[in-house]
Protein backbone atom coordinates (compact mmCIF):
# COMPACT_ATOMS: atom_id res chain seq x y z
CA UNK A 1 0.00 0.00 0.00
CA UNK A 2 1.21 3.52 -0.59
CA UNK A 3 3.66 4.51 2.53
CA UNK A 4 4.70 0.92 3.19
CA UNK A 5 7.14 -0.22 0.87
CA UNK A 6 8.36 -3.35 2.42
CA UNK A 7 4.62 -4.52 0.54
CA UNK A 8 5.37 -5.25 -3.04
CA UNK A 9 1.34 -4.76 -4.15
CA UNK A 10 2.61 -5.75 -7.90
CA UNK A 11 3.74 -9.07 -7.09
CA UNK A 12 0.89 -9.96 -4.43
CA UNK A 13 -1.35 -9.02 -6.71
CA UNK A 14 0.65 -11.15 -9.57
CA UNK A 15 0.03 -13.87 -7.33
CA UNK A 16 -3.89 -13.89 -7.70
CA UNK A 17 -4.76 -14.77 -11.18
CA UNK A 18 -2.03 -18.09 -9.69
CA UNK A 19 -3.53 -18.75 -6.62
CA UNK A 20 -7.31 -18.74 -7.95
CA UNK A 21 -6.40 -20.88 -10.88
CA UNK A 22 -5.17 -23.43 -8.70
CA UNK A 23 -8.13 -23.48 -6.39
CA UNK A 24 -10.20 -24.00 -9.28
CA UNK A 25 -8.23 -26.85 -10.78
CA UNK A 26 -8.47 -28.22 -7.59
CA UNK A 27 -11.91 -28.57 -7.96
CA UNK A 28 -13.01 -25.18 -5.84
CA UNK A 29 -15.93 -23.46 -7.49
CA UNK A 30 -14.96 -20.48 -9.26
CA UNK A 31 -17.67 -18.54 -7.22
CA UNK A 32 -16.74 -19.13 -4.01
CA UNK A 33 -12.87 -19.03 -4.60
CA UNK A 34 -12.62 -15.89 -5.86
CA UNK A 35 -14.81 -14.73 -2.62
CA UNK A 36 -12.31 -16.54 -0.48
CA UNK A 37 -8.94 -15.33 -2.62
CA UNK A 38 -10.63 -11.54 -2.36
CA UNK A 39 -10.43 -12.00 1.68
CA UNK A 40 -7.00 -13.54 1.49
CA UNK A 41 -6.11 -10.65 -0.25
CA UNK A 42 -7.54 -7.89 1.90
CA UNK A 43 -5.88 -9.47 4.73
CA UNK A 44 -2.56 -10.26 2.85
CA UNK A 45 -2.59 -6.41 2.52
CA UNK A 46 -3.29 -5.73 6.06
CA UNK A 47 -0.99 -8.71 7.59
CA UNK A 48 2.49 -8.79 5.29
CA UNK A 49 4.01 -5.06 6.16
CA UNK A 50 4.18 -6.31 9.80
CA UNK A 51 5.07 -10.03 9.07
CA UNK A 52 5.88 -11.30 5.42
CA UNK A 53 5.15 -14.38 4.25
CA UNK A 54 8.03 -16.57 3.22
CA UNK A 55 5.82 -18.41 0.44
CA UNK A 56 2.98 -15.58 -0.51
CA UNK A 57 1.61 -18.20 -2.82
CA UNK A 58 1.16 -20.54 -0.71
CA UNK A 59 0.07 -18.27 2.35
CA UNK A 60 -2.63 -17.03 -0.24
CA UNK A 61 -3.41 -20.51 -0.89
CA UNK A 62 -3.74 -21.85 2.40
CA UNK A 63 -5.63 -18.16 3.99
CA UNK A 64 -8.02 -18.77 1.09
CA UNK A 65 -8.52 -22.53 1.26
CA UNK A 66 -9.15 -21.77 5.31
CA UNK A 67 -12.18 -19.05 4.04
CA UNK A 68 -13.46 -21.48 1.83
CA UNK A 69 -13.97 -24.46 4.82
CA UNK A 70 -15.64 -21.85 6.55
CA UNK A 71 -17.91 -20.54 4.06
CA UNK A 72 -18.63 -24.68 3.87
CA UNK A 73 -19.54 -25.05 6.91
CA UNK A 74 -22.45 -22.29 7.44
CA UNK A 75 -23.35 -23.45 4.27
CA UNK A 76 -23.82 -27.00 5.22
CA UNK A 77 -26.01 -26.51 7.73
CA UNK A 78 -27.91 -25.26 4.96
CA UNK A 79 -27.93 -27.59 2.37
CA UNK A 80 -25.71 -30.61 2.08
CA UNK A 81 -24.43 -30.74 -1.42
CA UNK A 82 -21.25 -31.74 -3.11
CA UNK A 83 -22.32 -31.98 -7.01
CA UNK A 84 -20.37 -28.51 -7.50
CA UNK A 85 -17.11 -30.31 -8.12
CA UNK A 86 -17.02 -32.22 -10.91
CA UNK A 87 -18.31 -29.53 -13.30
CA UNK A 88 -14.73 -28.25 -13.27
CA UNK A 89 -11.87 -29.62 -15.85
CA UNK A 90 -9.90 -32.52 -13.71
CA UNK A 91 -6.18 -31.03 -11.84
CA UNK A 92 -3.19 -31.41 -13.37
CA UNK A 93 0.12 -29.89 -13.85
CA UNK A 94 -1.30 -26.24 -15.82
CA UNK A 95 0.84 -23.50 -16.79
CA UNK A 96 0.86 -20.61 -15.48
CA UNK A 97 -0.04 -18.82 -18.91
CA UNK A 98 -2.72 -21.31 -19.25
CA UNK A 99 -3.88 -20.40 -16.39
CA UNK A 100 -4.29 -16.34 -17.14
CA UNK A 101 -5.96 -17.59 -20.42
CA UNK A 102 -8.27 -19.85 -18.62
CA UNK A 103 -9.40 -17.05 -16.37
CA UNK A 104 -9.69 -14.01 -18.88
CA UNK A 105 -11.85 -16.24 -20.87
CA UNK A 106 -14.09 -17.23 -17.77
CA UNK A 107 -14.34 -13.32 -16.25
CA UNK A 108 -14.81 -12.03 -20.22
CA UNK A 109 -17.83 -14.67 -20.68
CA UNK A 110 -19.91 -13.29 -23.53
CA UNK A 111 -23.23 -13.49 -21.60
CA UNK A 112 -21.82 -10.84 -18.90
CA UNK A 113 -22.50 -7.32 -19.88
CA UNK A 114 -18.98 -5.29 -20.37
CA UNK A 115 -18.85 -3.43 -17.25
CA UNK A 116 -19.48 -7.06 -15.14
CA UNK A 117 -16.35 -8.16 -17.80
CA UNK A 118 -14.42 -5.61 -16.75
CA UNK A 119 -15.36 -5.72 -12.89
CA UNK A 120 -14.69 -9.29 -12.87
CA UNK A 121 -11.65 -9.00 -14.61
CA UNK A 122 -9.57 -6.36 -12.45
CA UNK A 123 -10.51 -8.52 -9.73
CA UNK A 124 -9.65 -11.78 -10.28
CA UNK A 125 -7.22 -11.28 -12.84
CA UNK A 126 -5.85 -8.05 -12.18
CA UNK A 127 -6.05 -9.00 -8.42
CA UNK A 128 -7.69 -5.34 -7.30
CA UNK A 129 -9.61 -5.26 -4.44
CA UNK A 130 -13.27 -4.49 -4.80
CA UNK A 131 -12.31 -1.21 -3.04
CA UNK A 132 -9.87 0.37 -5.43
CA UNK A 133 -12.53 -0.92 -8.71
CA UNK A 134 -14.84 1.04 -7.15
CA UNK A 135 -12.81 4.08 -6.70
CA UNK A 136 -11.57 3.83 -10.64
CA UNK A 137 -14.92 4.18 -11.70
CA UNK A 138 -16.87 6.18 -9.12
CA UNK A 139 -18.99 3.87 -7.35
CA UNK A 140 -19.73 3.46 -4.04
CA UNK A 141 -17.64 -0.15 -2.97
CA UNK A 142 -21.13 -2.25 -1.98
CA UNK A 143 -22.25 -1.33 -5.69
CA UNK A 144 -19.45 -2.29 -7.53
CA UNK A 145 -19.48 -5.86 -4.67
CA UNK A 146 -23.10 -6.11 -6.27
CA UNK A 147 -21.62 -5.63 -9.38
CA UNK A 148 -19.19 -8.71 -9.10
CA UNK A 149 -20.72 -11.23 -7.18
CA UNK A 150 -23.92 -10.61 -9.53
CA UNK A 151 -22.00 -11.41 -12.57
CA UNK A 152 -19.95 -14.64 -10.74
CA UNK A 153 -24.28 -15.74 -10.39
CA UNK A 154 -24.87 -15.61 -14.08
CA UNK A 155 -21.61 -17.74 -14.61
CA UNK A 156 -22.65 -20.46 -12.10
CA UNK A 157 -23.29 -23.58 -13.64
CA UNK A 158 -21.62 -23.00 -16.95
CA UNK A 159 -19.59 -25.76 -18.32
CA UNK A 160 -15.82 -24.28 -18.83
CA UNK A 161 -14.33 -26.65 -21.02
CA UNK A 162 -15.92 -24.60 -24.18
CA UNK A 163 -13.43 -22.50 -25.80
CA UNK A 164 -13.52 -18.91 -24.46
CA UNK A 165 -14.41 -15.87 -27.26
CA UNK A 166 -10.16 -14.21 -27.74
CA UNK A 167 -12.55 -11.11 -29.17
CA UNK A 168 -14.42 -10.20 -26.15
CA UNK A 169 -11.50 -10.28 -23.88
CA UNK A 170 -9.46 -8.01 -26.02
CA UNK A 171 -12.68 -6.00 -26.14
CA UNK A 172 -12.53 -6.05 -22.50
CA UNK A 173 -8.60 -5.03 -22.11
CA UNK A 174 -9.17 -2.10 -24.18
CA UNK A 175 -11.95 -0.88 -22.69
CA UNK A 176 -9.90 -1.25 -19.15
CA UNK A 177 -7.18 0.84 -20.93
CA UNK A 178 -10.07 3.25 -21.82
CA UNK A 179 -11.73 3.56 -18.58
CA UNK A 180 -8.20 5.48 -17.69
CA UNK A 181 -6.32 6.57 -15.07
CA UNK A 182 -8.53 8.12 -12.61
CA UNK A 183 -8.25 6.84 -9.06
CA UNK A 184 -5.52 5.37 -7.34
CA UNK A 185 -5.24 2.51 -9.42
CA UNK A 186 -3.93 3.76 -12.73
CA UNK A 187 -6.49 1.31 -15.31
CA UNK A 188 -4.08 2.30 -18.08
CA UNK A 189 -1.43 0.87 -16.64
CA UNK A 190 -3.52 -1.99 -15.40
CA UNK A 191 -5.06 -3.15 -18.90
CA UNK A 192 -1.30 -2.76 -20.46
CA UNK A 193 -0.02 -5.51 -17.45
CA UNK A 194 -3.03 -7.87 -18.33
CA UNK A 195 -2.49 -7.09 -22.26
CA UNK A 196 1.25 -8.34 -21.73
CA UNK A 197 -0.02 -11.48 -19.82
CA UNK A 198 -2.32 -12.28 -22.43
CA UNK A 199 0.42 -12.09 -25.32
CA UNK A 200 2.61 -15.00 -23.10
CA UNK A 201 -0.64 -17.07 -22.71
CA UNK A 202 -1.42 -17.13 -26.42
CA UNK A 203 0.17 -16.33 -30.16
CA UNK A 204 -2.50 -14.90 -31.56
CA UNK A 205 -1.27 -11.63 -33.74
CA UNK A 206 -4.41 -9.70 -32.58
CA UNK A 207 -3.76 -10.03 -28.62
CA UNK A 208 -0.29 -8.85 -29.83
CA UNK A 209 -1.89 -5.65 -32.11
CA UNK A 210 -3.82 -5.06 -28.69
CA UNK A 211 -0.50 -4.73 -26.35
CA UNK A 212 0.89 -2.91 -29.04
CA UNK A 213 -1.79 -0.48 -29.61
CA UNK A 214 -2.15 0.21 -25.64
CA UNK A 215 1.83 1.02 -25.46
CA UNK A 216 1.84 3.00 -28.61
CA UNK A 217 -1.06 4.94 -27.17
CA UNK A 218 -0.35 5.38 -23.64
CA UNK A 219 3.29 6.70 -25.02
CA UNK A 220 1.84 9.69 -25.71
CA UNK A 221 -0.11 10.30 -22.41
CA UNK A 222 2.33 12.42 -20.54
CA UNK A 223 2.00 15.18 -23.45
CA UNK A 224 -1.98 14.69 -23.77
CA UNK A 225 -2.49 17.22 -20.73
CA UNK A 226 -1.08 20.36 -19.73
CA UNK A 227 0.10 20.96 -16.22
CA UNK A 228 -3.77 22.86 -16.12
CA UNK A 229 -5.15 19.28 -16.85
CA UNK A 230 -6.09 21.18 -20.28
CA UNK A 231 -6.21 18.85 -23.06
CA UNK A 232 -3.28 19.13 -26.21
CA UNK A 233 -4.48 17.58 -29.35
CA UNK A 234 -1.41 15.79 -31.32
CA UNK A 235 -0.92 18.17 -33.50
CA UNK A 236 0.03 20.60 -30.65
CA UNK A 237 2.00 18.37 -28.02
CA UNK A 238 5.13 18.09 -26.87
CA UNK A 239 6.72 15.23 -28.78
CA UNK A 240 9.65 15.10 -26.34
CA UNK A 241 7.49 14.17 -23.15
CA UNK A 242 6.12 11.12 -25.42
CA UNK A 243 7.79 7.48 -23.57
CA UNK A 244 10.71 6.90 -26.17
CA UNK A 245 11.00 3.20 -24.20
CA UNK A 246 6.91 2.45 -25.07
CA UNK A 247 7.11 3.47 -28.73
CA UNK A 248 9.94 1.24 -29.15
CA UNK A 249 8.24 -1.88 -27.04
CA UNK A 250 4.72 -0.98 -29.12
CA UNK A 251 6.82 -1.00 -32.11
CA UNK A 252 8.75 -4.02 -31.58
CA UNK A 253 5.44 -6.13 -30.61
CA UNK A 254 2.88 -4.51 -33.52
CA UNK A 255 6.06 -6.26 -36.29
CA UNK A 256 6.46 -9.35 -34.51
CA UNK A 257 1.98 -8.91 -34.86
CA UNK A 258 2.12 -8.35 -38.44
CA UNK A 259 4.87 -10.88 -39.51
CA UNK A 260 2.34 -13.53 -38.99
CA UNK A 261 0.16 -12.39 -42.03
CA UNK A 262 -2.94 -12.10 -40.14
CA UNK A 263 -4.11 -8.58 -39.70
CA UNK A 264 -6.88 -7.09 -37.42
CA UNK A 265 -8.55 -4.08 -36.11
CA UNK A 266 -5.80 -4.14 -33.29
CA UNK A 267 -3.08 -4.71 -35.20
CA UNK A 268 -4.08 -2.08 -38.19
CA UNK A 269 -5.11 1.16 -35.14
CA UNK A 270 -1.48 -0.08 -33.50
CA UNK A 271 -0.05 0.94 -37.06
CA UNK A 272 -2.05 4.03 -37.50
CA UNK A 273 -0.90 4.68 -33.67
CA UNK A 274 2.72 4.06 -34.58
CA UNK A 275 2.71 6.43 -37.56
CA UNK A 276 1.67 8.93 -35.60
CA UNK A 277 4.34 8.31 -32.98
CA UNK A 278 6.85 7.79 -35.80
CA UNK A 279 6.96 11.42 -36.72
CA UNK A 280 9.19 14.01 -35.36
CA UNK A 281 6.82 16.45 -35.86
CA UNK A 282 2.97 17.01 -36.52
CA UNK A 283 4.05 18.49 -40.60
CA UNK A 284 5.78 15.17 -40.69
CA UNK A 285 2.87 13.07 -40.19
CA UNK A 286 2.80 10.41 -42.91
CA UNK A 287 -0.94 10.64 -43.45
CA UNK A 288 -1.28 8.79 -46.75
CA UNK A 289 0.09 5.79 -45.13
CA UNK A 290 -2.34 6.20 -42.39
CA UNK A 291 -4.88 6.51 -44.73
CA UNK A 292 -3.72 3.38 -46.30
CA UNK A 293 -3.99 1.60 -43.09
CA UNK A 294 -7.45 3.17 -42.28
CA UNK A 295 -8.75 2.11 -46.10
CA UNK A 296 -7.76 -1.41 -44.45
CA UNK A 297 -9.68 -0.86 -41.39
CA UNK A 298 -12.98 -0.17 -42.60
CA UNK A 299 -12.00 -3.37 -45.25
CA UNK A 300 -12.73 -5.53 -42.17
CA UNK A 301 -16.35 -4.81 -42.07
CA UNK A 302 -18.92 -4.87 -44.76
CA UNK A 303 -21.12 -2.00 -43.31
CA UNK A 304 -18.22 0.79 -41.96
CA UNK A 305 -20.47 3.44 -41.17
CA UNK A 306 -22.72 1.45 -39.38
CA UNK A 307 -20.52 -1.08 -37.32
CA UNK A 308 -17.38 1.05 -36.96
CA UNK A 309 -18.62 4.41 -37.74
CA UNK A 310 -15.43 5.77 -35.28
CA UNK A 311 -13.08 4.51 -37.68
CA UNK A 312 -14.93 5.96 -40.81
CA UNK A 313 -14.67 9.05 -38.61
CA UNK A 314 -10.63 8.75 -38.21
CA UNK A 315 -10.41 7.55 -41.68
CA UNK A 316 -12.11 11.26 -42.52
CA UNK A 317 -9.41 12.78 -41.03
CA UNK A 318 -6.94 11.30 -42.55
CA UNK A 319 -8.43 12.12 -46.10
CA UNK A 320 -9.05 15.73 -45.30
CA UNK A 321 -5.06 15.49 -44.45
CA UNK A 322 -4.31 14.22 -48.08
CA UNK A 323 -7.41 15.11 -50.41
CA UNK A 324 -8.01 18.03 -48.54
CA UNK A 325 -10.40 19.98 -46.22
CA UNK A 326 -13.15 19.12 -48.54
CA UNK A 327 -12.66 15.84 -49.06
CA UNK A 328 -12.68 15.06 -45.67
CA UNK A 329 -15.94 16.62 -45.03
CA UNK A 330 -17.68 14.82 -47.82
CA UNK A 331 -16.63 11.72 -45.69
CA UNK A 332 -18.27 12.89 -42.46
CA UNK A 333 -21.42 13.68 -44.32
CA UNK A 334 -22.25 9.68 -44.31
CA UNK A 335 -21.68 9.45 -41.04
CA UNK A 336 -24.30 12.27 -40.13
CA UNK A 337 -26.84 9.43 -39.51
CA UNK A 338 -24.89 7.60 -37.07
CA UNK A 339 -23.27 10.28 -35.49
CA UNK A 340 -24.45 13.58 -36.35
CA UNK A 341 -25.50 13.18 -32.40
CA UNK A 342 -21.92 12.95 -31.25
CA UNK A 343 -19.79 15.53 -30.07
CA UNK A 344 -16.51 14.30 -32.12
CA UNK A 345 -18.43 14.35 -35.25
CA UNK A 346 -18.91 17.86 -34.78
CA UNK A 347 -15.55 18.01 -33.35
CA UNK A 348 -14.25 16.52 -36.37
CA UNK A 349 -16.00 18.54 -38.76
CA UNK A 350 -14.51 21.72 -36.89
CA UNK A 351 -11.22 20.72 -37.49
CA UNK A 352 -11.87 19.93 -41.07
CA UNK A 353 -13.29 23.39 -41.39
CA UNK A 354 -9.97 24.58 -39.87
CA UNK A 355 -8.23 22.99 -41.99
CA UNK A 356 -9.53 24.14 -45.09
CA UNK A 357 -9.27 27.67 -43.56
CA UNK A 358 -13.44 28.39 -42.78
CA UNK A 359 -12.87 29.68 -39.60
CA UNK A 360 -16.06 30.94 -39.00
CA UNK A 361 -17.70 27.61 -39.52
CA UNK A 362 -15.29 26.28 -37.69
CA UNK A 363 -16.22 28.31 -34.67
CA UNK A 364 -19.39 26.95 -35.06
CA UNK A 365 -18.68 22.80 -35.06
CA UNK A 366 -16.43 23.14 -31.93
CA UNK A 367 -19.37 24.98 -30.35
CA UNK A 368 -22.18 22.59 -31.44
CA UNK A 369 -19.63 19.59 -30.24
CA UNK A 370 -18.64 21.37 -27.10
CA UNK A 371 -22.81 20.99 -26.01
CA UNK A 372 -22.76 17.57 -26.63
CA UNK A 373 -19.23 16.73 -24.89
CA UNK A 374 -19.40 14.58 -22.03
CA UNK A 375 -16.78 15.37 -19.95
CA UNK A 376 -15.29 18.43 -18.56
CA UNK A 377 -11.97 18.64 -19.99
CA UNK A 378 -13.42 18.27 -23.60
CA UNK A 379 -16.13 20.35 -23.22
CA UNK A 380 -13.53 23.09 -22.02
CA UNK A 381 -11.44 21.94 -24.75
CA UNK A 382 -13.69 22.55 -27.07
CA UNK A 383 -14.85 26.02 -26.18
CA UNK A 384 -11.58 27.30 -26.42
CA UNK A 385 -11.04 26.08 -29.48
CA UNK A 386 -14.68 27.77 -30.54
CA UNK A 387 -13.43 30.72 -29.01
CA UNK A 388 -9.84 30.87 -30.95
CA UNK A 389 -11.64 30.07 -34.28
CA UNK A 390 -13.57 33.22 -33.82
CA UNK A 391 -10.67 35.14 -32.44
CA UNK A 392 -9.55 34.49 -36.12
CA UNK A 393 -7.37 31.55 -35.38
CA UNK B 1 -20.60 3.21 -17.92
CA UNK B 2 -22.16 6.43 -17.76
CA UNK B 3 -24.04 7.63 -14.50
CA UNK B 4 -27.32 9.67 -14.71
CA UNK B 5 -28.53 11.86 -12.46
CA UNK B 6 -32.42 11.22 -11.80
CA UNK B 7 -34.24 14.50 -10.95
CA UNK B 8 -37.36 14.67 -9.09
CA UNK B 9 -39.05 18.06 -9.02
CA UNK B 10 -41.42 19.75 -6.45
CA UNK B 11 -42.32 21.67 -9.16
CA UNK B 12 -41.75 22.88 -12.85
CA UNK B 13 -41.30 20.45 -16.39
CA UNK B 14 -43.93 18.87 -18.33
CA UNK B 15 -47.74 19.43 -17.29
CA UNK B 16 -48.60 16.94 -15.14
CA UNK B 17 -49.48 13.56 -16.49
CA UNK B 18 -52.52 12.66 -14.14
CA UNK B 19 -52.79 15.67 -11.47
CA UNK B 20 -52.41 14.28 -7.86
CA UNK B 21 -52.95 16.44 -4.88
CA UNK B 22 -49.89 17.33 -2.42
CA UNK B 23 -48.53 14.07 -0.63
CA UNK B 24 -50.18 15.28 3.01
CA UNK B 25 -53.77 14.97 2.04
CA UNK B 26 -52.83 11.25 0.80
CA UNK B 27 -54.37 8.56 2.39
CA UNK B 28 -51.69 6.70 5.10
CA UNK B 29 -50.93 3.53 3.48
CA UNK B 30 -51.03 5.41 0.19
CA UNK B 31 -48.01 7.70 1.63
CA UNK B 32 -46.32 4.35 3.28
CA UNK B 33 -46.87 2.16 0.15
CA UNK B 34 -45.27 5.08 -1.58
CA UNK B 35 -42.20 4.97 0.63
CA UNK B 36 -42.04 1.44 0.45
CA UNK B 37 -41.42 1.65 -3.63
CA UNK B 38 -39.09 4.11 -3.56
CA UNK B 39 -37.48 1.72 -1.11
CA UNK B 40 -37.80 -0.74 -3.09
CA UNK B 41 -36.25 1.34 -6.16
CA UNK B 42 -32.89 1.60 -4.37
CA UNK B 43 -32.75 -2.24 -3.26
CA UNK B 44 -33.55 -3.26 -6.98
CA UNK B 45 -30.38 -0.90 -8.08
CA UNK B 46 -28.46 -1.74 -5.52
CA UNK B 47 -29.20 -5.68 -6.07
CA UNK B 48 -28.03 -4.32 -9.70
CA UNK B 49 -25.06 -2.69 -9.23
CA UNK B 50 -25.80 0.56 -10.70
CA UNK B 51 -26.49 2.41 -7.64
CA UNK B 52 -24.40 5.19 -6.54
CA UNK B 53 -26.36 7.73 -4.45
CA UNK B 54 -29.92 9.14 -3.20
CA UNK B 55 -30.33 12.61 -1.51
CA UNK B 56 -33.92 14.26 -0.65
CA UNK B 57 -34.14 18.28 -1.10
CA UNK B 58 -36.15 20.20 1.70
CA UNK B 59 -37.92 22.77 -0.39
CA UNK B 60 -36.99 26.08 1.12
CA UNK B 61 -34.54 27.65 -1.58
CA UNK B 62 -32.44 30.76 -1.02
CA UNK B 63 -30.81 32.53 -4.23
CA UNK B 64 -27.25 33.92 -3.43
CA UNK B 65 -25.28 36.45 -5.45
CA UNK B 66 -21.72 38.07 -5.18
CA UNK B 67 -23.00 41.75 -3.58
CA UNK B 68 -19.90 43.57 -5.12
CA UNK B 69 -16.68 44.66 -3.48
CA UNK B 70 -17.13 45.19 0.15
CA UNK B 71 -20.53 44.53 0.24
CA UNK B 72 -22.50 41.24 1.64
CA UNK B 73 -23.42 38.86 -0.22
CA UNK B 74 -27.26 39.52 -2.11
CA UNK B 75 -30.04 36.82 -0.58
CA UNK B 76 -33.72 35.87 -1.70
CA UNK B 77 -35.54 33.53 0.39
CA UNK B 78 -38.68 34.12 -2.04
CA UNK B 79 -41.61 33.95 -2.62
CA UNK B 80 -40.23 32.72 -5.87
CA UNK B 81 -42.78 32.70 -8.78
CA UNK B 82 -44.62 29.62 -8.85
CA UNK B 83 -43.61 28.42 -12.47
CA UNK B 84 -40.21 28.16 -11.72
CA UNK B 85 -38.41 24.63 -11.34
CA UNK B 86 -37.85 23.70 -7.61
CA UNK B 87 -35.45 20.31 -7.23
CA UNK B 88 -36.74 17.77 -5.26
CA UNK B 89 -34.21 15.34 -5.02
CA UNK B 90 -32.10 12.84 -6.90
CA UNK B 91 -31.18 9.58 -7.35
CA UNK B 92 -27.52 8.92 -9.44
CA UNK B 93 -27.05 5.65 -11.05
CA UNK B 94 -24.10 4.03 -13.09
CA UNK B 95 -25.66 2.33 -15.81
CA UNK B 96 -24.73 0.79 -19.66
CA UNK B 97 -26.71 2.97 -21.79
CA UNK B 98 -28.81 6.00 -21.84
CA UNK B 99 -31.53 3.37 -23.09
CA UNK B 100 -31.12 1.92 -19.18
CA UNK B 101 -31.37 5.13 -17.41
CA UNK B 102 -34.58 5.87 -19.07
CA UNK B 103 -35.97 2.77 -17.62
CA UNK B 104 -34.82 3.25 -14.73
CA UNK B 105 -36.57 6.65 -14.70
CA UNK B 106 -39.52 5.02 -16.24
CA UNK B 107 -39.72 2.62 -13.11
CA UNK B 108 -39.21 5.16 -10.51
CA UNK B 109 -42.04 7.46 -12.09
CA UNK B 110 -44.36 4.39 -12.22
CA UNK B 111 -44.39 4.78 -8.24
CA UNK B 112 -47.75 4.34 -6.92
CA UNK B 113 -49.84 7.56 -5.50
CA UNK B 114 -53.19 7.86 -4.13
CA UNK B 115 -55.17 4.87 -4.46
CA UNK B 116 -51.82 2.76 -5.39
CA UNK B 117 -52.23 4.22 -9.01
CA UNK B 118 -49.20 4.92 -10.79
CA UNK B 119 -47.78 8.76 -10.30
CA UNK B 120 -46.55 9.53 -13.96
CA UNK B 121 -44.70 11.80 -12.50
CA UNK B 122 -42.15 13.21 -14.82
CA UNK B 123 -38.36 12.46 -13.93
CA UNK B 124 -35.60 14.52 -15.35
CA UNK B 125 -32.95 12.56 -16.90
CA UNK B 126 -29.71 14.30 -16.83
CA UNK B 127 -25.87 12.48 -17.94
CA UNK B 128 -23.10 13.26 -15.48
CA UNK B 129 -20.10 14.43 -17.16
CA UNK B 130 -16.63 12.68 -16.82
CA UNK B 131 -14.31 14.96 -15.66
CA UNK B 132 -11.42 13.62 -18.03
CA UNK B 133 -12.49 12.06 -21.76
CA UNK B 134 -13.16 8.44 -21.74
CA UNK B 135 -11.19 7.42 -24.63
CA UNK B 136 -7.89 8.61 -25.31
CA UNK B 137 -7.64 9.94 -28.83
CA UNK B 138 -7.99 14.15 -29.47
CA UNK B 139 -9.01 16.18 -32.04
Amino acid sequence: MIGEPSLDEGALRALVPRVLAGLVRRGEDFDAAEDALQEALLEALRVWPEHPPDDPRAWLTSVATRRLVDARRSEAARARREETVQAEPPPGAAEEHDDTLFLLFRCCHPDLAPASQVALTLRAVGGLTTREIADAFYVPEATMAQRISRAKRALRGRRLDRPGDLAVVLRVLYLVYTAGHAGRVDLAREAIRLARQLTLATDEPEARGLLALLLLSHARLPARFDSEGRIVTLDRQDRSLWDAREIVEGVRVLQSALAVGRPGRYQIEAAIAALHDDAASAEETDWPQILAWYDDLLALSDDPVRRDPAAVLGRAVAVGHVLGAAAGLDETDRLREVLGERHRWHAVRGHLHELGGDLAAAADDYAEAARRATSVAERDHLIRRAARARAGG
Amino acid sequence: MPKYLLLKHYRGGPDQHRPYPPMDQWDPADVEAHRAFQHHVIELLEERGEYVDARALTPSRTWVRYGGPDAAPVTTDGPHPETSDLVAGWLMIDVESHERAVEVAAHVSSEPGPGGEPLYEWIDVREVMWERPQTTDAV
